[in-house]
């Protein structure tokens, strides 16, 4: 059964008795599925049901790009009595989950197939599953079909049920105009208003009826005059028009077809047309003001279908922007700009402030792991903690405190940390891993925007808090205020808060006691500057990471010179190979040697300056034993 | 006042009988009233004298259903005839989109009528609203009488229809006429719909 494309909603005359069936079977074509799911109408034969579902169908097709099919159900039937014949069930249900709006045309013949029933129950649930709209008429109401399945009644009670009635006297006028235009028909005046006059049930009746006037005078070769009307038509308008008659006398129904011809002649389309869709968008909780304003100017837009889709464009995305804003912050979510397509802007707006405030905080850096971090003696309390922290979260170390000179890898070991934490939790919340700068920058614009309790929450509501410099928060008593906070509420919920610092939290001055205590409350451990094993592990990798094959000669010179941090073990690394590649040389233990100590050609001096630079050598006792001109004075006075 | 709301799918149609006092106005809206069906037609408001003339103003409200999807609804006013009564006059041609000036065709009358007509166009004029973008039709009511004291349309035409508007002979007491002049009026003012004329009493107040 294919869509009669002719059957369009332009075509579609609407009157009094169609009214709600016409809008409800626009507003599914302009959002299927989305609203009245599923449409059901029903009407007496020949009122217009199988034109509005073909308009919808039509409509579906050409604006929206979307697939329609059209059945009978007997066709229905049929295709599923062969499907279950040859168990190819899911394959009918496969081809009708292909389309987008599925039109199923008198369902009155449900009767008593229970099987059709309940596989045609399947097939409604899953298409409604799926978003799909689903349109059915009937020749009679719902409650009047006989020995139909509950649930399936239930199912297609579920959207919206409208039904049409016989047409009125203006929407007969109107069919016939349209008609006769339509056909190029002229008849004298008072003949079509006559026909008008005469109260058929149906329109099949009313174009029959128009049909045989035109016949009549077309082969009889005679004008017809309003008095051969009714004759001509015979018995059936006899009757009925006997019983329209008294109604309205014939001066002023003449007077009434005049008026609705001069009123169908000047109402601006355009206008009706916006009108209708100014009701539609404010019946779905819209402004219209868009629209409004453009009705209330006297030039009809260039092209109205662009505006409406715009409108309608603007919809789809302030219904998007409020649906993400709700899952983020559901009060927030109610403001009345979501349902103004004016205020589409303002909206974003609101859902970009939502996302800022709501999205889960900073996380650790994946750069940073736990197998990239190099263990050695001068770190390797630190590292068991971290270990046992992301092992037992929060049960055993709760905070840990690590704290260290610069460039001695804590910020390493804390994303090292976030990264265990963030595995481990399988996915069961963020892991906030944040400089603590970040931390005060982020407060200060949730204080400017007024949104401090989703910044909060965002906070709470993560797995863990790992805050790096937290050296940084110190005399910022704000920050501290809501520091102390969110700590209370992650400690108090058995989350676990690793806190780096370049010093101990006693030393920390301008941190509160409350915090200071909290900090000190886990475990407090420090990082040291590399000592040799490590230093010598560092270098090895670092120039092989460079391209380099270290000698243990070369990884021997090296890791004897004293470094203050793991970025000076990295500098030394880029600088020595940087300087062969410049020198087109290869990298050898002399390269380095005269790279790292350009006065160092004499052995003698070179050990001084490792001496100079050995920590051994830096013990103030030591140093003062080797310069000889302070012999005089004792050791005690220098200490 | 708003001819057509598209917004409330409404059409109000205010059309005023015009013209000088016994020229017939209120006869056609009697005409009309008793050929409208019940269910149609509103209460008909009318305040007269003792002596059946217009006192204040006649107000018929004609429903004429659904049109084109919109409701449309016709509101028929008459004014007071009688010289004195201008402040009436004018209060009721407010917000008007169509006049039908009824003249009576009584040979005695034609200065009365041309006094009616300018004082028309003069409270129109006062209103701010140009005359020239109103509708209007003229209608020779009373051509049933004898001819002998009567003038023909023709001479009337000669003396009142200026400005070549639709006019029409009737006989408002039994009919002829009365439906050919508010149909005419009528489609005169539904034209300016499609015409894009602003409406001439914003043009007025622009004009200001």
């Amino acid at each position: 059964m294919h869509i009669d494309s002719k059957l369009r909603f332009d075509n579609f005359v609407v009157g009094s008795a169609n009214r709600l069936a016409a809008a409800a079977a626009r507003a599914v074509a302009e959002a299927p599925g989305a609203v009245y799911n599923p449409l059901f109408v029903y009407s007496g034969s020949g009122l217009g049901k199988t034109h509005l579902m073909s308009a919808i169908g039509n409509f579906v097709v050409q604006r929206k790009g979307r697939s329609a099919m059209l059945v009978s159900l007997d066709d229905l039937v049929d295709e599923l009595h062969e499907a279950i014949a040859a168990g190819t069930t899911d394959h009918l249900l496969h081809r009708y989950m292909q389309v987008g709006v599925l039109l199923i045309d008198d369902v009155q013949f449900l009767t008593g197939h229970r099987e059709t029933q309940s596989e045609l129950l399947r097939i409604f649930n899953a298409l409604q599953a799926d978003g799909r709209q689903l349109v059915i008429t009937s020749d009679r109401p719902l409650s009047e079909i006989a020995d139909v399945d509950e649930r399936l009644i239930t199912r297609l009670s579920g959207g919206l049920i409208v039904d049409i009635g016989a047409p009125d006297y203006e929407t007969r006028m109107a069919i016939l105009n349209a008609t006769c235009q339509e056909r190029g028909v002229k008849f004298r005046p008072g003949v079509v208003e006559e026909l008008g006059r005469i109260e058929f049930e149906n329109v099949r009746e009313l174009q029959g009826a128009l049909n045989r006037l035109i016949a009549h005078q077309t082969l009889g070769g005679e004008m017809l005059t309003p008095d051969m009307v009714v004759p001509v038509l015979g018995e059936i308008a006899e009757k009925r028009a006997r019983a329209t008659a008294p109604r309205v006398s014939g001066e002023f129904a003449s007077f009434l077809t005049e008026i609705a011809s001069a009123v169908a002649h000047h109402v601006e389309q355009w206008k009706t047309r916006l009108s209708e869709a100014i009701e539609y968008w404010n019946s779905e909780g819209y402004q219209t003001g868009m629209l409004t304003r453009v009705l209330q100017g006297a030039v009809a837009p260039k092209s109205l279908e662009s505006l409406l889709r715009e409108f309608e464009g603007a919809v789809t995305r302030l219904r998007d922007v409020e649906r993400q804003v709700a899952r983020l912050d559901a009060a927030l979510a109610k403001h009345d700009a979501f349902h103004d397509p004016d205020r589409l802007e303002e909206a974003e707006q609101f859902l970009e402030r939502a996302l800022r405030l709501s999205s889960p905080p900073p996380g650790p850096s994946a750069a940073f792991t736990r197998a990239g971090f190099e263990v050695g003696g001068s770190n390797q309390l630190a590292v068991r903690a971290a270990d046992a922290v992301v092992a037992f979260p929060a049960a055993r170390y709760n905070p840990l405190f690590i704290h260290g000179p610069s460039g001695v890898g804590k910020t390493h070991l804390l994303n090292a940390i976030g990264n265990g934490l963030a595995r481990e939790s399988g996915g069961g919340g963020a892991v906030a891993c944040v400089p603590a700068q970040l931390f005060v920058d982020e407060l200060i614009s949730a204080l400017q925007e007024g949104g401090v309790d989703r910044w909060r929450q965002r906070y709470r509501n993560a797995a863990a808090l790992l805050l790096d410099d937290v050296q940084f928060v110190a005399g910022k008593e704000r920050t501290q205020e809501e520091l102390f906070h969110v700590f209370n509420a992650l400690y108090a919920d058995g989350k676990q808060l690793v806190l780096a610092s370049d010093r101990p939290p006693r030393e920390l001055s301008g941190l509160e006691e409350r915090l200071r205590s909290r900090f000190e409350g886990g475990l407090v451990v420090s990082m040291q500057a590399p000592d040799r094993p490590l230093r010598e592990r560092l270098y090895a990798r670092y120039l092989r990471d460079l391209g380099v094959d270290p000698t243990a000669e070369m990884l021997g010179y090296l890791s004897e010179r004293q470094v203050a941090s793991v970025r000076e073990i990295i500098g030394i690394a880029n600088r020595i190979v940087a300087s062969a590649e410049v020198a087109a040389v290869p990298v050898t233990t002399g390269f380095i040697r005269a790279e790292l100590e350009p006065d160092g050609a004499d052995p003698a001096r070179a050990a001084a300056y490792r001496a100079a630079n050995d920590p051994f050598f830096l013990d103030r006792e030591k140093v003062v034993w080797q310069w000889t001109d302070h012999g005089a004075r004792l050791i005690e006075d220098l200490r | 006042m708003s001819l057509v709301n598209y917004a409330t799918r409404e059409i109000t149609c205010k059309i005023v009988y015009y013209g000088p006092g016994r020229s017939g106005k209120t006869t056609n809206l009697h005409y009309i009233y008793g050929q409208v069906p019940d269910d149609r037609k509103g209460k008909m408001v009318s305040l007269a004298t003792q002596t059946d003339r217009t006192l204040f103003f006649d107000f018929l409200p004609l429903d004429l259903g659904t049109i084109s999807g919109f409701t449309t609804k016709f509101q028929l006013y008459t004014v007071p005839g009688q010289v004195y009564y201008a402040t009436t006059r004018r209060l009721v041609l407010q917000g008007a989109d169509g006049v039908v000036f009824v003249a009576d065709s009584q040979a005695h009358q034609l200065d009365e009528n041309i006094e009616s007509l300018q004082d028309l166009h003069a409270n129109l004029a006062d209103q701010g609203i140009d005359a020239r973008a109103m509708p209007l039709v003229l209608q020779y009511n009373k051509q049933d009488l004898p001819s002998d004291l009567i003038l023909g349309t023709s001479l009337l035409s000669d003396a009142l229809n200026f400005r070549e508007v639709p006019e029409f002979s009737a006989d408002a007491l039994h009919g002829p006429g009365v439906f050919e002049s508010l149909r005419s009026i009528a489609e005169l003012v539904l034209k300016r719909l499609s015409s894009g004329a602003p409406d001439p009493a914003p043009m007025a107040a622009a004009a200001r």
